[in-house]
C-alpha cells in the first residue's frame, strides 16, 4: 500500500489539520484564561511588582486656645528620603549624601534602622529639611538615585517653650509602639503625639496618611517618582479647641523667674484649665523632623528635667495649703466653727509627749480662732485641731475630698498622689507601735506622708472657690463625664472659709500681694526640704466674692527661710492679668522669696512604698529629698 | 499549471510574522533599566538578511540534491554535536551548558539547530526510501536511532528544550510516513509510564490502561510483551532517574507543576511571564509600553520570553493574531506537504513543520505555564542566529517543494 497515494495523504493531512487546530485552540484558551478571565488578578500582581507605596503625612489637626488662637499649627516643610534596593546600596547612597548635606553617624544609624524596619519603603533621612538643603539636594539629584523629596506639613508651635508642657511634642512612631498597638491606625514612619495634648488627643489630631506610589524595577531600584499610579491624598487631622487662654499662658512664661523650677495651673471655677506651665521648659519645635541625638541627651540628662510637667507629673508635700483641708474636715464634722479657739494658745510651739512642735512664728500667735489661724497659718492651732479630729477621720475624709486620687484631667500621664488610705498603712509600715500621734500633728499641717500634685491642690482650691463643690478639670472642650465632688459644707461654712482665705491676703501671710482692683483669696505655704531650700506654694482664687480664676503655683527650692515676700505676688499678677487685662500691669520686678509660714522643721518622711505611679520617661520628680 | 509563482500565502504570512517579530524585538529592548535586549533587533535584522540569503539558496536547491546530501549533512551534524560536547561553551543564562561552538572567543552558532534540519533530511530520506510504512516496533528502530542519537547528544549538553524538538520531528514524520497512530502511542508509552510513576496509583492506572490498549490493538505479541515490560521498568526506575537530573532541571519540572513553591528563584520566570501576560488583558498596555518588560521584571524578553512581550503589550488580540499567523503557516505547510511531487519532498516539508510546531507550541505554552520552562526559541520572535538560520534553511526547502509541486502540474486529488 503506497502511503503517499494522494488519497492516503489527504486523510493524514485532514488529521494533521485537526491536531493543529486543536493544539492551537489549547493555546488560545490558555491565553484567554490568563488575559481575560484572570486579568484583574494579574493586573494587581503586576502593580505589586512595580509599585512601592510611600506614605504621605496627613497634616495634624491644629491645637487652638479658648479664643481660637493657635497653639500648634502646620507649616510647609520638606522631608528627604532615600529609596534603596539593599542595605549596601543605601549605605553607599548615604556616603554620597554626606558629601552634599552633612549628617552625623547617629543619623546614619537611624536611617539604616528605618530601612531594616521597612525595606520596601524609602527610608527617612531628614524629617525637616530646609529649603536650602532641598535645593542643594535637587542640584545633585543625578548623584543620588532613589532620592525622594516630599513636601510635608510640618508641626510648629509658635509659642514654643511657653506651651511646651501642655501641647507636648510629636515623634516618629516606633516598632514597639505598633506591636503594642499604642496608636491604633498609625503606620510605620508616621508621626504621633509623644507627650501632652499631642499624645492625649493623638487619634483626633493625627488624621489618615495618604499614599503615593513610586515605580521600581526588578532589582527594587527606583525608576520613576511621579505619576506611576494615582495618589491617595491624606486626610487631615481634626483641630482641637482647648480651654487654654494663650495670652495668659504667654504671660506666665514671661514673668517666670529664670532658673526657678516649679509649676502653675490656672483654671476657671468650672474646671476649664486656663494655663498650665512648668519650668524649666523646653522647645517642642526641637522634636519636629526627629530630635537630634545631642539635644535629646541634653533634655533627658538635665538635672532640672525640663521634659517633666511639674503641674501634673510631680508630687510635693502640700504644706500649709493643706490646712484648708483640715478646716473643711473639722467644720464638716462639727468639731469646730470658724470662731472656735483651741485650748492652748500659740506661744511659738506645742509640747506633745516628749517632743516640742514648733510654730513657724517663734514669738507665737497667741490665741486665735479658726479664721485667724488660717490667716496666720498658725501651726499650733492646727496641731490641736488635728488631735481633735483624729488621724483616722483625717485620712477617711481626706480621701473623700479626693486627696488619694488623680484629678482625672484629660492630660496624661498624671501622677497619683501619695495619701495613706487608713491608719493601717502606718501599722504596716512601722508596726502597730512603731508610730505615734505625732504623725497626726504632721498631717494636720500638710506634712508627713502626704504628697500632692499641683493640679490636685488646685482642684481642691477650685472646690473651695465654688463653695465646696468641685468639678474635674479639663483642657479640651468636649463632652467628657465631669465628676462633681461635694465637700459637704454648709453655705455659711463655705463663706467662712472664703473669708479666712481673703484674710490671708488682707492681713495674713500674703498681705503683700493685695490687689487694688479685685480681691484675691488664697493660702500660702512652704513645703519643707531637708536641703534647707523650701518649696513655696500659693493656691488661691479671684475675685474672692465671685471667683473667675483659680490659680495654683509652686516654686521649688527657694532661697531663704523666713523671707518677707512670697510666691503669692506672682499669683496676684497672673490673676490681675486675667481679670483686669495686660494694660494694667505694673512693671514692678518681683523678688522670689519663701513665705514665712513654713513649718518649724523638716519632718520625717520614710521612703514610700506606695502603689507604682505612671510617670513620664524621666521617672520621679526631684522634690525635696526626705529621709 | 498554475503559473510559475512561489507559494504566496506562505511568503506573505512569513513576512508578516517576521515584521511582527522584529517590531516585538525592538520593543523588548525598550526598557527603563538597561538590559541586554537593547539593540538586539538590529542584530536580528542582520541575521534576517543572512537567513534570507540561506532561504534563497535552499529555494534554488533541488530536493534531489538534498536527498543525496542528507547522510553527509546528518553525519556532519552529528560530528559537530560530538565536538560541541567537548569544546562547547555556554552563554547567557545557560552559561554552564555546552551548546555553542566558538572559535577565538566568537560564538559561531549552536550545532543543535543545524542538527534539527539534518535529522529532518535524514528521516525524510530514510522513510521515503521504504515502499511500505513501518508496521512494527522493530521497523521503527532505525528512525528512532536517526532522531535518538542527536537527541541524546543534545540532552548531554544539556539542552532539554532542543532535545525535545527531535522527538517532535520524529513523531511528526513517522505520522506523515503512514505509521499507524497506535504504534506512535505505544512508542511514546514508556515516557507516559515514567511521568505516571510520580504516584503509585496513577502508574497502576496507566499500566491497566496500557494492557487494555495492547489487547485491543493487538500488535505483535513479542513487541506487546516488550512494550509492557519497558513500561513496567520505567515505573521502577522513575525515582533513580529523577535523582540523576540536574537540580535546575528538577526545579523546572517541579515549578512547572506549581510555580509558587519557589516564587523567588525557580518559579520566578514562570510567574513573571504569566503576570505580564495576564496584566496585558484584552488590548494590552500598548506597543513599547509594557511596564513589566520596561522595568525588567520580565526575564529574557528578547529570547525565551519574547512572546510574553506580545501578551503584555498587545494583549489577547495581539496574541491571537500572532497565533493565527502561525496556524496559517502550518496549515499552508500541510497543504504543501500533501501536494508535494514526491515522498521525500513531502516528508521534508512535514518534518520542517514538526520542527517549527514543536518550537512554537513549547515556547508559547511555556509563557502561559502550560508547558514546562525549557530554553527554546520562538521562530521569528526570539533573537537567535543559528535558530533563525535553521528556520530559513527549512523554509527555503519548503518553498522549493511548493514550487516543484506547482511545476509538476500536480492536480488536486
Amino acid at each position: 500500500m503506497n502511503e503517499f497515494h494522494p488519497a492516503r495523504l489527504q486523510g493524514r493531512a485532514a488529521s494533521a489539520r485537526w491536531v493543529l487546530v486543536l493544539l492551537f485552540g489549547v493555546l488560545i484558551v490558555a491565553f484567554f484564561r490568563t488575559q481575560i478571565v484572570q486579568h484583574e488578578r494579574f493586573q494587581l500582581r503586576a502593580q505589586g511588582n512595580r509599585l512601592r507605596a510611600v506614605p504621605l503625612t496627613a497634616p495634624r489637626g491644629a491645637i487652638l486656645d479658648r479664643n481660637g488662637l493657635v497653639i500648634a499649627e502646620n507649616v510647609p516643610g520638606y522631608s528627604v528620603k532615600l529609596f534603596a534596593s539593599s542595605r549596601d546600596s543605601l549605605s553607599a547612597l548615604l556616603t554620597q549624601f554626606q558629601r552634599i548635606v552633612p549628617i552625623d553617624s547617629f543619623q546614619i544609624e537611624e536611617v539604616l534602622q528605618r530601612y531594616r524596619a521597612s525595606p520596601f519603603q524609602p527610608a527617612l533621612v531628614l524629617g525637616d529639611a530646609s529649603f536650602q538643603v532641598v535645593a542643594q539636594l535637587e542640584e545633585h539629584r543625578s548623584a543620588l538615585p532613589g532620592l525622594v523629596i516630599q513636601a510635608e506639613p510640618k508641626r510648629q508651635y509658635p509659642d514654643s517653650s511657653a506651651v511646651a508642657h501642655v501641647v507636648g511634642y510629636v515623634g516618629e512612631v516606633t516598632e514597639s509602639d505598633l506591636s503594642q498597638n499604642k496608636f491604633p491606625g498609625a503606620a510605620l514612619g508616621g508621626i504621633v503625639g509623644r507627650a501632652g495634648l499631642e499624645q492625649q488627643y493623638d487619634s483626633i489630631l493625627r488624621g489618615t496618611p495618604g499614599t503615593r506610589y513610586i515605580e521600581v524595577d526588578n532589582r527594587g531600584r527606583m525608576v520613576r517618582e511621579e505619576g506611576a499610579a494615582p495618589t491617595l491624598p491624606p486626610i487631615a487631622g481634626r483641630a482641637i479647641r482647648t480651654t487654654i487662654d494663650l495670652p495668659l499662658q504667654e504671660f506666665i512664661d514671661s514673668i517666670w523667674p529664670v532658673g526657678v523650677r516649679g509649676a502653675v495651673v490656672a483654671m476657671t471655677p468650672q474646671g476649664q484649665v486656663l494655663a498650665m506651665y512648668s519650668a524649666p521648659s523646653f522647645d517642642p519645635n526641637d522634636f519636629i523632623g526627629g530630635i537630634s541625638g545631642s539635644r535629646w541627651r541634653e533634655l533627658t540628662t538635665d538635672p532640672a528635667r525640663p521634659l517633666l510637667n511639674r503641674a501634673i507629673q510631680a508630687r510635693y508635700p502640700p504644706g500649709s495649703p493643706f490646712k484648708l483641708a483640715m478646716s473643711v474636715i473639722a467644720l464638716k464634722k462639727g468639731i469646730v466653727t470658724i470662731n472656735s479657739h483651741m485650748g492652748i494658745p500659740c506661744r511659738g510651739g506645742l509640747q506633745f509627749g516628749n517632743r516640742y512642735f514648733r510654730c513657724w512664728k517663734r514669738e507665737g500667735h497667741g490665741s486665735l480662732d479658726l479664721l485667724g489661724a488660717i490667716a496666720q497659718s498658725c501651726d499650733v492651732y492646727f496641731y490641736q485641731l488635728g488631735l481633735r479630729v483624729g488621724l483616722p477621720t483625717i485620712l477617711e475624709e481626706g480621701i473623700r475630698l479626693g486627696f488619694e486620687d488623680r484629678t482625672g484631667i484629660d492630660l496624661g500621664p498624671e501622677i497619683a498622689p501619695i495619701f495613706p488610705s487608713s491608719t493601717a498603712y502606718f501599722d504596716r509600715r512601722y508596726g502597730p507601735r512603731g508610730w505615734t500621734n505625732a504623725t497626726t500633728l504632721n498631717f494636720a499641717i500638710g506634712q508627713g506622708e502626704n504628697t500632692q500634685s499641683v493640679i490636685g491642690m488646685t482642684r481642691f482650691y477650685q472646690g473651695l472657690a465654688n463653695g465646696g463643690v468641685e468639678v474635674t478639670p479639663y483642657i479640651v472642650e468636649r463632652p467628657s463625664k465631669q465628676v462633681v465632688r461635694n465637700y459637704g459644707l454648709t453655705e455659711g461654712q463655705a463663706l467662712d472659709l472664703r473669708r479666712a482665705l481673703i484674710q490671708v491676703v488682707v492681713a495674713g501671710t500674703a498681705s503683700r500681694s493685695r490687689q487694688l482692683e479685685f480681691q484675691l483669696a488664697g493660702k500660702t505655704g512652704t513645703a519643707q526640704n531637708t536641703s534647707g531650700k523650701n518649696h513655696g506654694w500659693f493656691l488661691g482664687f479671684a475675685p474672692a466674692e465671685q471667683p473667675k480664676i483659680v490659680i495654683g503655683m509652686i516654686m521649688e527650692s527657694l532661697e531663704g527661710e523666713h523671707g518677707g515676700a512670697m510666691v503669692a505676688p506672682y499669683v496676684g499678677q497672673i490673676a490681675r492679668y486675667f481679670l483686669v487685662g495686660p494694660d494694667s500691669m505694673l512693671k514692678v520686678p518681683l523678688r522670689v522669696l519663701v513665705p514665712e509660714d513654713s513649718a518649724p522643721r523638716p519632718l520625717e518622711l520614710r521612703p514610700d512604698s506606695g502603689p507604682p505611679v505612671p510617670s513620664p520617661e524621666p521617672a520621679a520628680p526631684p522634690i525635696g529629698r526626705r529621709r | 499549471m498554475r503559473g510559475l509563482t512561489i507559494d504566496r500565502t506562505l511568503v506573505i504570512t512569513l513576512l508578516l510574522l517576521i515584521i511582527f517579530g522584529v517590531l516585538n524585538l525592538y520593543s523588548a529592548g525598550q526598557t527603563d533599566v538597561p538590559t541586554q535586549a537593547i539593540g538586539v533587533w538590529k542584530r536580528q535584522l542582520v541575521w534576517l538578511v543572512i537567513g534570507g540569503i540561506a532561504c534563497y539558496v535552499m529555494f534554488r536547491t533541488s530536493p534531489r540534491l538534498l536527498e543525496w546530501a542528507a547522510p553527509w549533512v546528518y553525519a556532519f551534524a552529528l560530528l559537530l554535536l560530538a565536538v560541541t560536547l567537548v569544546i562547547g561553551t555556554g552563554q547567557g543564562t545557560a552559561a554552564s551548558t555546552r551548546s555553542w561552538i566558538s572559535i577565538g572567543g566568537h560564538q559561531l552558532g549552536q550545532p543543535a539547530e543545524l542538527a534539527k534540519v539534518a535529522v529532518v533530511l535524514m528521516l525524510a530520506r530514510y522513510l521515503s526510501s521504504r515502499r511500505e510504512a513501518p508496521i512494527s516496533m522493530r521497523e521503527l528502530i532505525v528512525p528512532c536511532l536517526i532522531a535518538g542519537i542527536p537527541f541524546l547528544l543534545v540532552l548531554k549538553q544539556p539542552d532539554l528544550g532542543s532535545a525535545l524538538v527531535f522527538i517532535g520531528i520524529l513523531f511528526a514524520m513517522l505520522f506523515w510516513a503512514g505509521v499507524r497512530p497506535y504504534l506512535l502511542i505505544l512508542l511514546a508509552s514508556p515516557v507516559v509510564s515514567l511521568l505516571a510513576a510520580f504516584t503509585t496509583w496513577s502508574w497502576v492506572a496507566w499500566m491497566v490502561l496500557l494492557t487494555v490498549l495492547l489487547l485491543i490493538w493487538r500488535p505483535f505479541v513479542f513487541e506487546a510483551v516488550f512494550i509492557w515490560m519497558v513500561n513496567a521498568v520505567m515505573g521502577f526506575i522513575a525515582m533513580p532517574l529523577w535523582n540523576r537530573l540536574a537540580p535546575y532541571q528538577q526545579n523546572r519540572l517541579l515549578t512547572f507543576l506549581n510555580p509558587e513553591i519557589d516564587p523567588q528563584a525557580a518559579g520566578y520566570h514562570a510567574i513573571q511571564s504569566k503576570v505580564a501576560i495576564g496584566s496585558g488583558g484584552l488590548m494590552g498596555n500598548g506597543w513599547l509600553e509594557g511596564p513589566q518588560k520596561r522595568l525588567a521584571f520580565l526575564p529574557t524578553p528578547s529570547t525565551d520570553f519574547a512572546f510574553t512581550v506580545v501578551g503584555e503589550e498587545l494583549g489577547f488580540i495581539g496574541v491571537t493574531i500572532a497565533l493565527v499567523l502561525f496556524l496559517v503557516v502550518f496549515m499552508t505547510m500541510v497543504r504543501i506537504a500533501r501536494r508535494a511531487s514526491d515522498p521525500f519532498s513531502s516528508l521534508l516539508v512535514f518534518g520542517i513543520l514538526g520542527m517549527l510546531f514543536t518550537h512554537v507550541w513549547e515556547n508559547v505554552g511555556m509563557t502561559v505555564n502550560i508547558m514546562p520552562i525549557t530554553g527554546i526559541p520562538l521562530p521569528f520572535f526570539s533573537y537567535g542566529g543559528s535558530f533563525l538560520l535553521a528556520c530559513a534553511l527549512g523554509l527555503g526547502m519548503v518553498l522549493r517543494v511548493a514550487w516543484d509541486s506547482r511545476m509538476s502540474g500536480y492536480i488536486e486529488a
